[in-house]
């Protein structure tokens, strides 16, 4: 089969199983036995979602949460890339950090929105804070992981050809690490992009997609809680296919140092 | 090229079931271009011997001197290539590969790229360039590694049983083309291997070790001409000489093989 064939048959998998989600969704929903206004059809979500793109408030929205996100990212991969580095490279760095990462880790973000809103008040800043917390500990362990997996055959043969510590550093140890270093950014984004969406119901005001779900609960407006919803999955789902999708196989799939998921 | 001196060489490893002598008293002189085969059962100190002599292990005792220079730490002299296919780095292409160590050596990009690509066609990969190494077979990924140790080129290549790892048939056809290359490029080798046959193809000398602890225990001069036919019978008497001396020495059914047929 080629491979352009696979992907078509991918792709046909995923819509059908889409379909079938909705087709359920829109049984019960037309069933009678529940409230249109609780459980809105797929037509009126469609509208609201439509009509919310054409004024332009949705993309705003998502813009906001985009913005937070990146850099809550970013910040956290700036931060958690080399510390994870050096986690594995000097035994005194692992054992000062082992034990915090132990202990902050299963701690979940949302648990420290109160927290940081007190802190740190209402907007932005709580809301990056937040990402950040939850997207660093996954990109530093997971680095940490790639670090300590680099076939030491390849620091023997580098070093054999004349390779210093700067050298080894860059030529061997990140590429050599790349697949759990990939691994870590893919989480990092997903925690983030989970714990921005609950940062922003209440740490953030007007703006954002958590907010408007939040705040479109005082009004019973169930369509555009759904709207928003469509709009959150569709931007993690394009992140998660196109961008790392994309980043691995360029990368580690193209090196062979990971295998592609079956279609 | 450059001569091999070892003198008076002892390691030993410490376990946690106690110290294991890895090798002992280990003299040897090897010849500027000579080809020298180490073989002996597993556990004998072979591939410890090499790594001594590769910079990786420091020995508890004694020197090893290439070119009089004595050997501190691993250096750009020494060519090493080992028995697992996963020693290419797979995020460089075969190219890729081969250029790593000119580029450590800060030899500009055009000039790394037209040694490599000459390398290349050393090993018969000229094709192949552009690929990673899991895309190329398992023969090929070691031919790579033999063009990527000798690409910066050293007085000295190492090996450390390179094709215990391939099917017979690759095998024969690897040692052909080592012979060949050792034939061109005149590099003084030390191989490690436990193919008694492997030794006498290759060999000008073949080193008999045995272990516990691991000693030179004979030498063999493989004075035969080259290219060597393995059906010849002078050829089997040379492989008879090194079974006897092992054998003998080990009397249990060490994983020593006539051929490559029975090697994992």
């Amino acid at each position: 089969m080629t491979e352009g064939g696979q992907r078509q048959r991918t792709l046909l998998r995923g819509t059908l199983s889409l379909l079938a989600a909705a087709a359920v969704y829109e049984a019960m929903a037309r069933s009678g036995y529940f409230a249109p206004a609780l459980l809105p059809t797929l037509p009126t979500v469609a509208r609201t979602l439509v009509a919310s793109v054409a004024d332009g408030s949705i993309i705003e929205h998502a813009a906001f949460t985009l913005y937070r996100v990146m850099f809550g990212f970013a910040l956290s991969v700036a931060v958690g890339l080399p510390l994870g580095i050096l986690m594995a490279r000097f035994s005194r760095v692992e054992h000062f950090f082992l034990p915090l990462v132990s202990a902050l880790m299963p701690i979940p973000s949302f648990a420290l929105v109160p927290l940081f809103m007190l802190w740190f008040g209402i907007g932005n800043l709580t809301t990056i804070l937040i990402v950040f917390y939850a997207a660093t500990f996954p990109m530093m362990f997971n680095t940490w992981s790639g670090v300590r997996s680099v076939n030491p055959l390849w620091l023997r043969a580098a070093g054999a050809m004349g390779a210093d510590e700067h050298k080894l550093f860059w030529k061997v140890i990140i590429p050599g690490a790349s697949p759990f270093i990939i691994t870590g950014m893919r989480q990092a984004f997903l925690r983030s992009w989970i714990a921005v969406v609950g940062a922003e119901m209440i740490a953030a005001s007007d703006w954002g997609l958590g907010w408007v779900i939040f705040d479109a609960k005082e009004f019973l407006n169930t369509d555009v809680m759904l709207a928003s919803l469509v709009v959150i999955g569709l931007i993690g789902f394009m992140f998660e296919r196109f961008i790392f999708g994309s980043l691995e196989r360029m990368t580690v799939l193209r090196w062979g140092m990971m295998r592609a998921a079956k279609g | 090229m450059v001569p091999i001196e070892i003198r008076d060489v002892s390691l030993i490893y410490d376990t946690p079931g106690g110290k294991v002598p890895g090798v002992k008293d280990v003299n040897l002189n090897i010849g500027a271009s000579e080809f020298v085969c180490i073989v002996g059962p597993s556990g004998c100190g072979k591939s410890t011997l090499l790594n001594i002599v590769a910079g990786f292990l420091e020995p508890a005792a004694g020197e090893i001197r290439i070119g009089g220079k004595k050997v501190d730490g691993h250096g750009m002299d020494r060519g090493v290539v080992f028995q697992d296919f996963a020693q290419l780095f797979p995020w460089r292409t075969a190219l890729g590969n081969v250029t790593f160590g000119l580029e450590m050596k800060g030899v500009p990009k055009d000039e790394r790229e037209r040694i490599a690509h000459e390398q290349l066609r050393l090993v018969k990969l000229d094709k192949f360039t552009g690929s990673y190494p899991h895309h190329l077979s398992g023969g090929m990924q070691q031919r790579v590694a033999i063009a990527r140790a000798l690409a910066y080129n050293p007085s000295v290549l190492l090996m450390d049983e390179p094709f215990a790892a391939l099917d017979a048939l690759t095998r024969d056809d690897m040692q052909r083309l080592l012979a060949e290359v050792w034939r061109e490029t005149r590099k003084t080798v030390i191989y490690v291997t436990h193919n008694v046959s492997e030794a006498v193809y290759l060999a000008d000398r073949v080193i008999v070790m045995t272990p516990h602890p691991g000693t030179v225990k004979a030498e063999i001069r493989i004075p035969l001409s080259r290219p060597r036919d393995p059906l010849s019978v002078e050829f089997l008497d040379f492989q008879k000489e090194l079974l006897r001396h092992l054998g003998h020495e080990t009397g249990t059914n060490e994983p020593t093989k006539t051929n490559g047929k029975a090697d994992a």
